[in-house]
């Protein structure tokens, strides 16, 4: 059993570390408070690979693993949660539904313009009424002959003001319930889809979260992802996957939370001491490196399965279960520790305690997440 | 066009600390890095490669643990690494490792050698003049800028600590780079996920056009009498105040010194 980065993850490591300082870290706190997507990063990730972390050479991609793809994940969610966010929604949500289910016309048409960061990708399950329920899909797709009418709506979808490709799950038979969901690549621009009204969030504010409207929306025949009615299974494997990445982005953020304690214990006095000195902060924050620590490994250990096409589903969601709590739990000792300063705006663990929250709910709660851990301990 | 780039891996010396016992660097967990000057000179390189089309050769003294900083090339997008390892090598001051390097130069087919100014280890600033004088190649140092002109001459910008020349070379040449000048490239993605397919090239001295009483310590003039760090400065004041203050108040400090 070999715990090491190998040394072509050491390399990536040194990369997306420089990178998120010097790129995204300056900024986070800009992002998080005008509400403003960062596309210049989105843009800089593109031309350097980011976007495409672990797409195959022939598609455009760069050829990496999920291993790196993640990696990238908790480094820039270590600094700028927003940012790890959009790089997890378009790798995991849209990138690798098409290269797991895709036909070869549509990776090729799909993939290299998504891997070079040209195209941001978009997945669209969550409806009004169907969220832990996701079964629930009121959103129809009827075959009109040459093409697919899609009608309905999607909500809480991340990057959708700045996607161009996708993957939206659809009704096609009712009388077969989740049999009866199919999965479609949708396209910006297509006659009938049109993106509705932005969310305000508490956190990962500058990562766009809008609505889907889809109204008499022409999808043209070659784009059903998948096999008829193969939709709810593509969409339960594809947030397998995508897990893993909101666990890294977790971890990242319960990582980024750690240094700025630890640098913030140091520094500030109180009763003549650094307040590091006191055996309270010491065994507090021995627990919490601890627990980020466990988390890390879940997280590697689920994206190792992924990396060598073993099943992953549980580990994927005790790595995120375990993450997200981790993250919570962190954040908010970490806004504790700094005291008053910490519930101000001037430190970034005030920003990274709101970014936390999210990671216990989107793609699966914590409750989910709970009930794919005992599906599989009492199967 | 040809262009070989020397590259030395240093400490990064922004994290090294102090033994406050025996006044020595402590360079245990110090971790290793593309010397910021050399990796200034590399993106120029890289640079023109981007802009006119060149084969970018970076060339390394050192001991085996420099294959990292030469994938790290590799990934920024260089064609080719050698490394010069051998004991022989070992001990080398400025002199005998400039001397090294222009025996593998010589073995080379080139146009134009680009080097850092300084290493931040040793802040000699000595290799790279003295690598041109063993090749009686013209040099410039500080360079800022590099662009081909359309004559195929080199103009290239010299930042001196208080003026710009911008000159103008023929022919083989020598540059020394800033770090300051330019911000170099990330490695890509895909450069890094292909690093470790490549070849670096490690070459023994017997592999070079050298005299061999000329190498590593032996060919070493230089004796170290003393080493100790940089005593630090006392940290200065900082006010934040408009021009017009910041005018009087340093004036005021001035004539407190009775300097004016």
């Amino acid at each position: 059993m070999d715990f090491s980065y190998s040394k072509t993850e050491q390399l990536f490591l040194q990369m997306i570390r420089s990178f998120a300082e010097n790129e995204v870290k300056p900024l986070a706190a800009e992002v998080d408070e005008q509400e403003r997507f960062p596309l210049e990063t989105v843009e800089k990730m593109g031309k350097l690979g980011l976007m495409g972390i672990p797409v195959p050479k022939q598609y455009g991609g760069a050829g990496g693993t999920v291993q790196m793809y993640i990696m990238a994940v908790e480094e820039l969610s270590r600094v700028c949660a927003t940012t790890g966010v959009v790089l997890s929604a378009h790798t995991s949500l849209c990138m690798a539904p098409i290269m797991e289910h895709g036909t070869e016309e549509q990776k090729m048409k799909y993939l290299p313009k998504l891997a070079s960061g040209e195209w941001i990708g978009a997945f669209g399950l969550t409806e009004p009424n169907a969220g832990t329920d996701a079964a629930m899909q009121q959103t129809t797709a009827v075959d009109a002959g040459d093409k697919w009418i899609l009608n309905g709506s999607k909500i809480f979808i991340t990057n959708a003001s700045y996607a161009n490709v996708f993957i939206v799950m659809a009704m096609t038979d009712k009388s077969k319930g989740t049999k009866g969901i199919s999965a479609f690549i949708v396209e910006k621009g297509m006659p009938g889809f049109s993106i509705g009204k932005k969310e305000l969030k508490m956190g990962i504010r500058g990562s766009a979260t809008c609505e889907l409207i889809f109204e008499n929306c022409e999808v043209p025949k070659e784009n059903l992802l998948g096999a008829l009615g193969k939709g709810f299974s593509i969409a339960m494997k594809t947030l397998d996957g995508g897990r893993i990445g909101i666990a890294s982005q977790a971890l990242g953020i319960a990582q980024g939370a750690m240094d700025e304690t630890v640098k913030y214990t140091k520094e500030r006095k109180q009763f003549g001491k650094a307040i590091a000195k006191f055996q309270n902060t010491q065994f507090q924050m021995a627990d919490l490196k601890t627990k980020v620590e466990a988390a890390r490994l879940l997280v590697r250990s689920a994206a190792w399965k992924k990396d060598m096409g073993l099943p992953y589903t549980a580990d994927a969601a005790m790595a995120k279960l375990f993450a997200a709590e981790t993250a919570m739990e962190v954040t908010t000792k970490a806004v504790q520790f700094h005291g008053g300063y910490g519930y101000t705006r001037e430190y970034p663990v005030e920003r990274m305690m709101r970014d936390a929250k999210i990671t216990e709910i989107y793609e699966g709660t914590s409750e989910v997440q709970r009930m794919v851990i005992a599906g599989h301990l009492f199967k | 066009m040809n262009i070989i780039v020397c590259i030395k891996q240093v400490p990064d010396t922004t994290e090294i600390k102090i033994d406050p016992v025996k006044g020595t660097l402590i360079r245990e967990g110090v971790p290793s890095i593309m010397n910021p000057d050399d990796k200034g000179g590399l993106e120029l390189a890289l640079q023109l490669k981007d802009q006119y089309g060149a084969n970018v050769t970076v060339i390394s003294m050192g001991p085996p643990q420099a294959d990292v900083m030469l994938r790290e090339a590799y990934a920024m997008g260089v064609d080719r690494a050698i490394l010069l390892s051998d004991r022989k090598f070992a001990g080398a001051d400025t002199l005998a490792t400039s001397y090294a390097l222009s025996g593998l130069c010589r073995m080379l087919d080139y146009d134009l050698i680009i080097a850092g100014r300084q290493a931040i280890d040793g802040d000699t600033a000595q290799v790279g003049p003295e690598l041109a004088e063993h090749l009686g190649l013209p040099q410039i140092t500080y360079v800022a800028d590099i662009k081909l002109m359309d004559n195929g001459h080199l103009q290239v910008r010299k930042e001196n600590e208080d003026s710009v020349q911008v000159l103008e070379v023929e022919g083989k040449c020598l540059l020394t780079v800033l770090a300051s000048a330019v911000k170099p490239r990330y490695m890509s993605v895909s450069g890094i996920v292909e690093a470790y397919d490549k070849e670096v090239e490690v070459w023994s001295a017997d592999k070079i056009d050298v005299d061999e009483n000329l190498l590593g310590l032996k060919g070493s003039p230089t004796k170290v009498f003393q080493s100790f760090p940089k005593a630090l400065k006392a940290p200065g004041e900082v006010h934040e105040v408009s021009e017009e203050e910041a005018v009087e108040l340093i004036v005021n400090k001035l004539k407190e010194k009775h300097i004016i």
